[in-house]
């Protein structure tokens, strides 16, 4: 071997914010769930626009329950975008407090829900829109599952004092999917609470 | 060596009697407007699609062939490479036609779509197909309810009128197929699906389910048997009868094994049996086929067949019949009076 | 305790796999070998053998299970299978072919091939590659595991609804074939997800994204067409196995659920996937005929804008495949239409190859024979595809034989004639010797002639009204003759493909030696030196142009670009690769790469049970494999240092 020189630039080394090959997957892991919502979600409609009306056969489900969820997975996003930002200024506290909050929130997102559920007059097996019910939003509640275990995960490894400001990508990438709970649970809500009562 | 003779001039001859001799399903050539402009169509495209199998055939071997390469690649100086020496010409001239000929064969693929959509009168008649798993349970509707009657796997249509066809399931899906007159329509549990047929010859046309449905999906054929109007109106009138009475002691005896054995899912109107798991049985002997094409209507293969289903037809879901020798007589006795 | 190193100005230097240099990077990326390296191994190379290895073994099974049925179809009312046998006999064919030979095969290529094609040392992520082919082996034990027993998925690759339903269907075939497939569905994606990142992030520099082989853009396409299309498909069947199970009630007719739903969340699926399974054996074409040509590929740029269009469309068109289930006209004639559309992209192909050949020199190699047959197979298929995309005559071609011969001329033809013209092409790269061209040219024409002569008769047969999927048929129908004809020319294929992995075996052990770049090829993969050493390049190298290694050899000597092969960056402080910018491939990165570890290996463990737990319903095997996987995958994502995701 002949050395010939060392390359005039510096470059990052290791898994950095978006440099990480992580960050890529998680947006590609996200793309194909996404999918699999959409494809959920026309399975509700195409069941909906075959079935003889009334539909939903008991009128559209109540939003008492409903858009206090939503609220709470928002601010569950807020609180984790706020803790990310912490980190990337080199602020552990924050980031640690916002993965806390993020954690209550959507815990409370599982109660109302699991409020919701045990409210219901009907279950899986009733009807072909109980079987929608429950399996789209249960689907949704896997995943939000899902996003509390990463975040707990995240908690545990910044208990570590694993990150700081250099050094956070299963952060970043973590964080991602945690919004992506959010934003599917938007296209839920709508589907389930809002398009019944627009026509 | 001379075996493998015998056996190449045997496949030939074979093949040729195959090729000449009728080829009861095939819609090369079809009998009536359903199918007329779809059998034209049909073979324009495969026109098309030879000719562009053997245009590309020639300027492959013309390629291949025109300038060859080196022998072999160990060799240095046959390493060297053209420079992209253009070659695009190809693809624009090659999608360029091609293009055409799609756009041509789209627009004729929607004029016959659309033309056969729809028979060009009002059909004479609706028949309702119900499919079951592997059989086919037949209903003529007509204005006057008194003259609705049931039947099974033959179907008998007027020549030179458009028949509609509306189809269901009972079970599985599907699908109604008489390639000589026209296209599929699937049979759909759920949903009833509506086609139309018309004949233009009479004849016998044969038929087969075409969506895999279980057991046996490969043995559960329909005819279709296409009379002059006249025909078709006495064979309707008799169709409408009930089954006659029985007249001598065998047959009543007969009657009462049937009550007992076989009620409980066949039909033969104008006597107590009333079942709707099997065929309906009123003019069982009109038929000139049992269990969906499977055998022809004689009277050892109707004894076969109702001792044995499950060997003729394995999976069918008409049982095995424990029948003594003399109740199978007077049972035979009887069927064979449904004329 | 020292931070990870953050930044670094990277040594470039001159080497090859015979300098000093070499040793250390052996010694980084070398596993432990044995059976322990056998299990632990995160090697692409190794990977993509093992995924071309056990896609052949079930091409195998798949190829006896058709050469069985062929028997019973030989001659009118054959009796050596019963219905039901006959029933999970196709079965299993059309799923073993589709799904465990055809999609694998391609992705132990693409494996085998990509970082050295691209130019790096290893895939974005080397244990997810392990991971994914792990569930895949297991995935396929787990469908066969049914057929040893008898019970084996019956419904037809496509298993419609109500006849997979538990009313109609009873048994465990049906939630074998769906569980089975749920799982195999998380390797394709985690496939998918990994090809994706590794072109977007490891190619060498300079290999810009107008550089990359037609290759790259195939699997490429595929894999983003699979992130969208294998949801419908593991949905459905989810949902399918939830009607059967949890007395869910998408599909049950009885109670509102609709059975064109199965097929619309199944075709969504199967058409881009029956895309998915050729570009990149299209790609291999694109790759492979130019070399043999002596010529650059005639239109690169619209050959990969094809490829990628191809799939865009092909999410455009599912419903060709229910054209008789009773759509109304206007859906008909869109999908009608849309599926004549998408043969412009096809077109653009079949001339590019066509201009390549016309304008090269083409040197008869036995992969060039299989890759120019391949052309003409592929339009006979396509312009079947053609017939059956017109909805009126497709109203009477559809569910005959006239289906399963385009079927077949496009499945084999582009993808098995491909992959075999692949591994003639290949095989000296991957073992260092050279396959024997006389027997290649025996194998080559025999396969020709028997696939030919096996698969043709049957448009005949679909014409003369044949239904797919009987398990017999009476004489009188004219359907005899021909169908001895195509048993008879499918057993000569079957002898071909014998003969060709006879070939295999034999240049294994006395084949002659292949050295670095035996076809004069173009590509990075032939700089090394074959087999390729475990970090595959001495040096990252730098790449000016679409053809690397033919700078010194085009016939007119203009400036021809200056790529560097055995000048570059040397990345040597661990397993390290580079990472790149997404179009232009600059240097952004230097990326740290996992070594050998076993949890890959578990996971796929984990998960099995599960799918195994849900089969059984044995509820604690379940539970455990929930526990198991989120187990394996905290240990798999815990940060290393050495990989520089923590600081401390
Ligand atoms: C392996 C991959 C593969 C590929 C590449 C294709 C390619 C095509 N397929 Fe095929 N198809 C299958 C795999 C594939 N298919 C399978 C597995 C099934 C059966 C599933 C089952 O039921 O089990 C099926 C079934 C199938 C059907 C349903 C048939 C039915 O069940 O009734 C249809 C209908 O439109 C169709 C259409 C097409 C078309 C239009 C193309 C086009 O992409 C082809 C385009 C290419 C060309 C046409 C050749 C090159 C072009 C030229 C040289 C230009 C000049 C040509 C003309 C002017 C025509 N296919
Ligand atoms: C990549 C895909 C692929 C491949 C390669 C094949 C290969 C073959 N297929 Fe397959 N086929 C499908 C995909 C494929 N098929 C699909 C998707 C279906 C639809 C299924 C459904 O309806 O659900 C189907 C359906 C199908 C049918 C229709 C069944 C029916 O509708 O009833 C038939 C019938 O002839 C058939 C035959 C064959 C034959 C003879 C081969 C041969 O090419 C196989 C040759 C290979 C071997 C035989 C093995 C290797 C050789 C040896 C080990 C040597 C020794 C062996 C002997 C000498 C016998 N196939
Ligand atoms: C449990 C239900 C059942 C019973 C009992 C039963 N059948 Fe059937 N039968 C069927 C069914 C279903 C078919 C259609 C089978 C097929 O073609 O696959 C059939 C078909 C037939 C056919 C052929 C009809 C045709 O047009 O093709 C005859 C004849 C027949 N049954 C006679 C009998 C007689 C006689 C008995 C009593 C001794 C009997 N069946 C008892 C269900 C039954
Ligand atoms: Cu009924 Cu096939
Ligand atoms: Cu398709």
């Amino acid at each position: 071997m002949t050395e010939i020189a060392i390359s005039s630039t510096t470059l990052p080394v290791g898994s950095k914010g978006r440099d990480a090959s992580g960050w890529w997957g998680m947006l590609a892991l996200v793309a194909t769930e996404a999918t699999l919502f959409a494809y959920l979600l026309f399975s509700y409609f195409y069941l909906a626009s075959h079935s003889p009306p009334p539909w939903p056969p008991n009128g559209a489900p109540s939003l008492t329950l409903a858009i206090p969820g939503s609220l709470v997975l928002i601010a569950g996003s807020v609180t984790m975008w706020w803790g990310e930002r912490g980190i990337e200024r080199g602020r552990r506290w924050q980031l640690v407090a916002g993965l806390l909050l993020s954690l209550l929130l959507g815990i409370a997102f599982i109660v109302l829900e699991g409020i919701e559920w045990a409210g219901k007059p009907y279950t899986l097996s009733s009807s072909v829109y109980s079987s929608l019910y429950f399996t789209i939003t249960g689907f949704h509640l896997a995943h939000v599952l899902v996003g509390l275990l990463i975040l707990a995960v995240l908690l545990l490894w910044t208990g570590f004092d694993y990150f700081d400001e250099n050094r956070h990508s299963a952060v970043s990438i973590g964080v991602i999917y945690w919004h992506f709970v959010t934003v599917v649970w938007l296209a839920v809500f709508f589907t389930f609470y809002i398009a019944p009562r627009l026509g | 060596m001379k075996a493998g003779r015998t056996l190449l001039v045997g496949l030939a001859l074979t093949l040729s009697h195959d090729a000449w001799a009728a080829t009861p399903m095939s819609y090369l050539r079809t009998f009536g407007p359903a199918g007329y402009p779809v059998t034209r169509l049909g073979w324009g495209l495969g026109i098309i699609s030879v000719s562009v199998v053997v245009i590309v055939g020639l300027l492959l071997l013309g390629g291949i062939f025109r300038r060859r390469g080196p022998r072999r690649l160990s060799d240095p100086n046959a390493l060297a490479v053209r420079r992209d020496a253009g070659g695009m010409a190809w693809i624009y001239i090659g999608v360029g036609i091609s293009s055409l000929v799609l756009i041509g064969a789209m627009i004729w693929t929607l004029v016959v779509t659309a033309v056969v959509a729809h028979p060009s009168s009002r059909p004479a008649l609706t028949v309702q197909v119900s499919a079951s798993q592997w059989w086919w349970a037949l209903r003529y509707d007509t204005e006057q309810p008194s003259r609705t009657f049931t039947s099974a796997n033959e179907i008998h249509i007027p020549v030179g009128q458009p028949v509609r066809f509306e189809v269901t399931s009972t079970d599985v899906i599907h699908s109604f197929w008489v390639p000589k007159l026209g296209g599929k329509i699937d049979v759909i549990p759920g949903q009833t699906n509506v086609t139309w047929l018309q004949a233009d010859q009479p004849g016998v046309y044969r038929g087969q389910c075409a969506v895999f449905c279980g057991t046996e999906h490969a043995r559960m054929a329909l005819q279709v048997i296409a009379q002059s109007p006249a025909d078709f109106r006495a064979w309707q009138e008799s169709q409408l009868a009930d089954a006659p009475r029985p007249a001598t002691p065998e047959q009543q005896h007969g009657t009462r094994v049937f009550q007992s054995h076989c009620a409980a899912c066949h039909t033969i109107r104008g006597s107590n049996a009333g079942g709707l798991v099997g065929p309906d049985l009123s003019h069982l002997m009109s038929r000139r086929t049992l269990a969906a094409g499977v055998l022809s209507n004689t009277p050892g293969n109707l004894a076969g067949w109702i001792v044995h289903p499950q060997s003729v037809k394995p999976g069918s879901r008409m049982p095995d019949q424990t029948l003594s020798g003399p109740q199978l007589a007077a049972l035979m006795a009887y069927l064979q009076t449904l004329h | 305790m020292t931070r990870t190193e953050t930044h670094r100005a990277p040594v470039i230097a001159q080497a090859t796999d015979a300098s000093p240099s070499s040793d250390t990077l052996r010694k980084n990326w070398e596993g432990p070998g044995g059976w322990r390296g056998w299990l632990s191994t995160v090697d692409h190379k190794e990977i993509g053998k093992r995924y071309l290895l056990t896609a052949f073994v079930f091409l195998l099974i798949g190829g006896l299970e058709a050469a069985v049925m062929r028997a019973q179809l030989a001659t009118p009312d054959g009796h050596l299978l019963s219905a039901e046998q006959y029933a999970q006999l196709f079965t299993m064919h059309g799923v073993t072919m589709i799904f465990l030979y055809a999609l694998p095969v391609l992705s132990g290529f693409s494996n085998y091939l990509w970082p050295l094609l691209l130019g790096s040392r290893d895939m974005a992520f080397p244990r997810l590659n392990a991971f994914s082919y792990w569930v895949f082996l297991f995935a396929g034990i787990f469908l066969y595991a049914s057929f040893v027993m008898g019970k084996a998925p019956d419904d037809g690759w496509f298993n419609y609804v109500p006849y997979a339903s538990r009313e109609f269907n009873p048994g465990p075939n049906i939630d074998v074939y769906a569980l089975g497939m749920v799982l195999l569905g998380v390797s394709t994606t985690v496939g998918s997800i990994n090809f994706i990142v590794t072109l977007f992030r490891t190619r060498a520099p300079g290999m810009s994204i107008n550089r990359v082989p037609i290759l790259v853009w195939g699997t490429l396409t595929a894999s983003v067409g699979n992130l969208f299309a294998v949801p419908a498909v593991s949905l459905a069947f989810l949902m399918l196995w939830m009607d059967r199970q949890l007395g869910t009630h998408f599909f049950d007719v009885s109670a509102g659920g609709q059975p064109l739903l199965w097929q619309h969340l199944f075709w969504m699926f199967g058409h881009p996937w029956v895309y998915a399974i050729v570009l990149p054996a299209m790609g291999i074409v694109s790759d492979g005929l130019p070399t043999f040509c002596r010529r650059p590929l005639v239109g690169y740029t619209a050959v990969a804008l094809a490829t990628v269009t191809t799939m865009v469309l092909g999410f455009g068109v599912w419903a060709h495949h229910m054209f008789a289930t009773g759509l109304p006209v206007m859906s008909l004639s869109y999908f009608s239409a849309s599926s004549m559309v998408i043969v412009i992209p096809s077109a653009v192909a079949v001339f590019a190859w066509i201009a390549t050949i016309w304008t090269g020199r083409p040197v008869f190699t036995t992969a060039f024979l299989y890759f120019s047959s391949f052309v003409l197979l592929f339009v006979i298929g396509g312009v079947s595809g053609f017939m059956t995309a017109s909805v009126p005559v497709d109203l009477e071609l559809t569910h005959t034989y006239f289906v399963v011969a385009h079927l077949h001329y496009v499945l084999i033809g582009i993808n098995v004639f491909p992959v075999v013209g692949g591994i003639y092409y290949w095989f000296p790269k991957i073992t260092g010797r050279m396959m024997s061209e006389r027997l290649g040219k025996w194998s080559f024409w025999i396969m020709f002639i028997g696939f030919n002569v096996g698969f043709f008769p049957m448009h005949i047969l679909g014409l003369a009204g044949m239904p797919r999927r009987v398990y017999t048929y009476p004489s009188g129908l004219g359907w005899g003759s021909w169908n001895m004809v195509a048993t008879l020319g499918s057993y000569l294929f079957a002898i071909g493909i014998a003969m060709f992995l006879v070939n295999v075996w034999i240049s294994l052990k006395r084949g002659k030696a292949a050295g670095r770049n035996p076809w004069g090829a173009p590509s990075l993969e032939w700089s090394t030196s074959s087999p390729p050493p475990v970090y595959n390049f001495a040096v990252i190298p730098n790449v000016a142009s679409r053809y690397p290694l033919w700078e010194g050899y085009m016939d007119d000597d203009e400036d021809t670009g200056g790529s560097t092969i055995h000048e570059g960056l040397l990345l040597d402080h661990g397993r390290e690769t580079i990472g790149t910018t997404m179009l232009d491939a600059e240097p952004a990165v230097i990326l740290k790469m996992p070594g050998d570890t076993y949890t890959p290996l578990l996971l796929a463990l984990a998960l099995t049970l599960l799918f195994v737990g849900l089969l059984a319903q044995a509820w604690w095997a379940v539970g455990a494999g929930v526990l198991l996987t989120l187990l394996a995958t905290i240990t798999w994502l815990w940060p290393q240092r050495k990989l520089s995701q923590i600081e401390r």
